[in-house]
C-alpha cells in the first residue's frame, strides 16, 4: 500500500517539478508548483508527519502560491516566455550537466552506504507508535531543545514584515534606489571629479 | 505498521535529490525572476522531504521541528523577494534576471 502511495505521489511531484521548469507561462508554473507541494504533503502523510502535511498544504499551497499568483496577476507578466532562445550559448547544456551532477552525487553517496544512509535500522513509524503524536512531539521539542531558534524565528518574521512594508512604500527614495540607472558616467568624468 | 511493507526510506531520499536537481536546473535555466523563485521553493521542498525522511529513519522528532523552521524561513523569503520583484517590475515590466545588474561591480 505504501509502495503504491509512494509511486503515485512521486510521479505527481516529479511531473509538477518538470512543469514548473518547462512551462513558458508563469501561471502554469505556479499551478504545477501546487501539484508538487501536494505530492510532498502526501509523502509527509505516508511517513506519519501528519501535522507537517497539513501545514504544507495550508502555508505553501494556500498562502505562498496564492502570493505568487497575486504578483503574477498584479504585474501582468503572464505572457509566455519564449523558451527556445538560448541567450547564453551553451548555458542550457551546462545547467543540465550541473543538474545531473547534483542528482547523481547524493545518490552515489547513498549507494556507498548500501542504501542505508544513517546506519540506523529504519524504524518505520515509531514516532507515532510511541504514544506521543507528532504535533505533541514537535511542540515539546520546539519549546525546549529549539527555544532559541524559535525566538530568532520570531525576530526574522518581524524583520520580513518591516522589509516588505519598506519595499512596498511609494516614496521617491526606494524606487529610485532600485531601478532606472541613469546613463553611466564615463570613466574620464569620474577621474575628472575625483 | 501495516503500511510498512516494501518502501525503503532511501527511495524518499532519491526522490528528494531528483526534486532538488530539477529545481537547481530550473534556477540556472529560467530567466523570469518569478519562475526562478518557484524553483527555489522546489529545492526547499526537496530538503524538507529529506528532513522528514531522516526524522523517520532515526526516530527523532527533531527533523520535523526543523521543517517548521524551514517553512517559516521560506515564507519570510517569499515575502521579501516578491516585494523586491514588485518594486523592480513596476518600473520595468519586462525585466529578466539578466537586466538586474545594478549591483555588479
Amino acid at each position: 500500500m505504501e509502495t503504491f502511495v509512494f509511486f503515485v505521489a512521486a510521479a505527481i511531484c516529479l511531473a509538477g517539478a518538470l512543469g514548473v521548469v518547462l512551462s513558458s507561462n508563469p501561471v502554469h508554473s505556479a499551478l504545477s508548483l501546487v501539484a508538487t507541494l501536494f505530492g510532498v504533503a502526501v509523502l509527509f502523510v505516508a511517513q506519519n508527519a501528519h501535522f507537517l502535511a497539513a501545514v504544507q498544504v495550508i502555508i505553501y499551497a494556500g498562502a505562498i502560491v496564492v502570493l505568487f499568483l497575486f504578483v503574477i496577476m498584479l504585474l501582468g507578466v503572464d505572457r509566455a516566455e519564449d523558451l527556445r532562445v538560448d541567450p547564453l550559448v551553451g548555458q542550457r547544456a551546462a545547467a543540465i550537466v550541473v543538474g545531473v551532477a547534483i542528482f547523481a552525487l547524493p545518490v552515489a553517496a547513498l549507494a556507498t552506504t548500501g542504501w542505508d544512509a544513517t546506519g540506523a535500522v529504519a524504524n518505520l513509524g515509531s514516532v507515532a507508535d510511541s504514544g506521543v503524536t507528532d504535533v505533541e512531539g514537535i511542540g515539546r521539542v520546539l519549546f525546549t531543545r529549539y527555544i532559541f531558534a524559535l525566538e530568532i524565528t520570531s525576530i526574522l518574521l518581524a524583520i520580513a514584515v518591516v522589509g516588505a512594508v519598506m519595499l512596498a512604500k511609494k516614496g521617491p527614495k526606494p524606487a529610485d534606489m532600485i531601478v532606472d540607472l541613469p546613463e553611466r558616467p564615463s570613466p574620464a568624468d569620474e577621474e575628472g571629479t575625483a | 505498521m501495516l503500511l510498512a511493507a516494501g518502501v525503503e526510506p532511501s527511495w524518499y531520499l532519491i526522490l528528494a535529490s531528483a526534486l532538488f536537481a530539477i529545481g537547481a536546473t530550473g534556477l540556472l535555466v529560467r530567466r523570469n525572476p518569478l519562475v526562478m523563485f518557484m524553483c527555489i521553493e522546489l529545492m526547499l521542498n526537496a530538503v524538507t522531504l529529506t528532513f522528514v525522511t531522516f526524522s523517520r529513519m532515526l526516530d527523532d522528532i527533531g527533523g520535523q521541528a526543523v521543517v517548521v523552521f524551514v517553512l517559516v524561513v521560506a515564507a519570510a523569503e517569499v515575502v521579501v523577494g516578491l516585494g523586491i520583484i514588485v518594486a523592480i517590475m513596476r518600473r520595468r515590466p519586462d525585466a529578466t534576471a539578466d537586466d538586474l545588474a545594478l549591483l555588479k561591480g
